[in-house]
């Protein structure tokens, strides 16, 4: 287990762990101490769809049971962690923001919950998301908006709105989100603080309510780049109840973050600089300055593949989501809107339960793969992905990661892209590709751009390459430029 | 369709396909947003890819069985709880038989 009292590197969910299992402060005061300020500020954020005020503090007072009676407390003991609200808990409400679930009490635990507790982390509430994960800006949940704690009156970026305006506000320390198209890095960008996309099929789906479902990833957003590699140590592993999991040792990254960048291969993505803000793309220039000054050898690399990535994504995402999504027929749980048959009751309660955005991708995906588009938009996405997935292993025969923006743009206005899909869907061209090739990737902060919004830059890896993910990333976090405070934070 | 522009028609049919019931101005909205997505995804659907295997799932995966070790399962009655209807123990629905095909 990392003791960050040893390590110089900034912590703070381990550190809390550290202080709870010494019996100082008790779990009970530091979930008490993050209730409070979730219920001071969340007011204006809207992160939490459900605080969970009374089974949060039971469970902290386990925890405290257990360090006064010498057990084992867990690496992440007391540490309050918020939910992203399309992963079950059972007998809690888990809505993915959508009218079609509102109600729904799930009868078990997503298998990243039941990990994170045998951990020691408590639950503390469920995080607003766009519907179904279906969006890059929160502005989709059926629940109304999460605003981004920088500026209230900017999106906090999506899916995973709500857990990353959580932890960059400090109302957590630390929260899962999802990503199947940058649905953690994104939001993670946009609030200034680490999110992590881990290798497909290192994390158990058990539990995440499918939207694609050989892209979908649960992984951590958290404020720094050990809290993330922690947390990601304790979700990872092979589950039975996941079918696509991968039989993997455990990835011990968190004892990996102090190995430096020496000698290290970093490739600097022009697909992943063309086409961003200059703000943005000047950080990135930066970031890759600080890894050659710590040791790294630095270069160019194209692949250009990468620009089909989004088009690609744009057919798969959507067609496996209008095939996950068939399962919300009115019949086993969630809304149903009555009518004589049941094909008019599955359309009726289809049409009143979801919202336009994930009307819109069921739409796509049917298209896509009705009779006689099959092969030409779903098959050859299916293809594009082989020619990334070859593309990238060329690309790591000269490099060890890579290094790119993570979004075009920082924070954009509320409402400033709601009426243009294909515009708001452009803010995930910088991270589709990772999930189209199952890669993991992770979104740093790395200072501002001139109006003061964080900027986040992209590091990712091949395959199972977590731990040198890890390694480039505590590098960065090294010898970030400074973020401003979030106008929203928890004191 | 295919590349083109997509009618109130086409969208009519792919709204009943994915069984939602939507308004002439939803179909409209649709039909216009979705020529957009079909406009990118042209790039992808003109690609040659002759001889390049489809990726399903990125990584190789081995199929596995668990042993066949009877196990607890989820609780019925709070399964039956979370449905809309509920009648003997089973998911109750509206007439599915005489339907129009």
């Amino acid at each position: 287990m990392t003791d960050p009292s040893t390590s110089g590197r900034a912590a703070p969910a381990l550190g809390i762990a550290a202080g709870v299992r010494r019996g100082d402060p008790s779990a009970a005061a530091v979930v008490q101490r993050h209730l409070e300020a979730i219920d001071e500020h969340d007011g204006v954020l809207h992160a939490f769809l459900t605080v969970l005020h009374d089974s949060a503090l039971a469970e902290a007072a386990e925890i405290d049971r257990r360090v006064a009676a010498g057990e084992a407390a867990g690496a992440l003991a007391g540490v309050p962690v918020a939910v992203k609200d399309n992963l079950c808990t059972r007998g809690v409400p888990t809505t993915c923001s959508s009218r079609i679930l509102e109600g729904w009490r799930p009868p078990y635990d997503a298998t990243v919950v039941e990990k994170l507790r045998a951990a020691g982390a408590v639950v503390v509430g469920k995080t607003n998301l766009d519907e179904f994960a279906m969006g890059s800006s929160t502005e989709n949940s059926a629940f109304g908006p999460t605003r981004n704690p920088h500026d209230p009156e900017r999106v906090p970026g999506g899916s995973s709105g709500g857990s990353a305006a959580a932890v960059a506000a400090g109302l957590v320390p630390m929260a899962l989100g999802s990503d199947t198209g940058g649905s953690i890095r994104q939001p993670a960008a946009l609030c200034g603080v680490v999110g992590m996309k881990p290798t497909y099929g290192t994390v158990s789906r058990y539990g995440l309510v499918a939207f694609a479902s050989s892209l979908d990833q649960v992984g951590p957003i958290t404020r720094s780049v050990l809290d993330a590699a922690a947390l990601f140590d304790v979700i990872a592993g092979d589950d039975p109840r996941d079918s696509t999991c991968l039989e993997r040792p455990s990835p011990r990254c968190a004892e990996r973050c102090d190995q430096g960048v020496d000698g290290l291969r970093v490739g600097v993505l022009a697909e992943l600089l063309d086409g961003v803000d200059p703000a943005v793309g000047a950080r990135v220039r930066q970031a890759a300055e600080v890894l050659a000054a710590a040791g790294a050898h630095v270069e160019e690399r194209s692949v250009p593949e990468l620009r089909l990535g989004l088009p690609a994504y744009y057919l798969v995402a959507p067609a496996e989501a209008s095939s996950n999504l068939a399962r919300y027929d009115g019949v086993r749980y969630g809304l149903r809107v009555e009518a004589d048959t049941a094909e008019a009751m599955n359309s009726a309660t289809r049409a009143a339960g979801f919202g336009p955005e994930v009307k819109r991708r069921i739409m796509l995906g049917t298209y896509a793969l009705s009779a006689g588009y099959y092969d030409a938009y779903y098959g050859q996405a299916q293809k594009v992905r082989t020619l990334i997935i070859d593309a990238l292993a060329a690309a790591y025969q000269h490099a060890d990661v890579l290094l790119g923006a993570t979004t075009p743009t920082t924070a954009f206005a509320l409402g400033a892209k709601v009426d243009d899909p294909w515009a708001m869907y452009l803010s995930d061209v910088c991270t589709v590709p990772s999930n189209l090739a199952g890669h993991p990737a992770i979104s740093v902060p790395f200072g501002t751009d001139d109006g003061l919004l964080p900027v986040g830059v992209q590091v990712l890896a091949p395959a199972l390459g977590e731990a040198v993910l890890f390694r480039a990333a505590a590098a960065l976090e090294d010898a970030a430029p400074a973020l401003s405070a979030p106008r929203v934070l928890a004191r | 369709m295919a590349g083109g522009r997509l009618t109130r028609a086409d969208a009519a049919y792919v709204a009943r396909l994915a069984r939602i019931d939507l308004t002439d101005e939803e179909l409209d909205t649709y039909a216009q947003q979705l020529a957009v997505v079909l406009e990118h995804a042209a790039q992808v659907a003109a690609l040659d890819t002759r001889g390049v295997e489809p990726t399903a799932h990125p990584l190789p995966l081995r199929n596995v069985l668990r042993a066949d070790e009877p196990g607890p399962s989820l609780d019925r009655a709070e399964v039956l709880a979370q449905a809309p209807a509920v009648e003997d123990n089973r998911f109750r629905v509206p007439p599915i038989l005489g339907e129009a095909p």
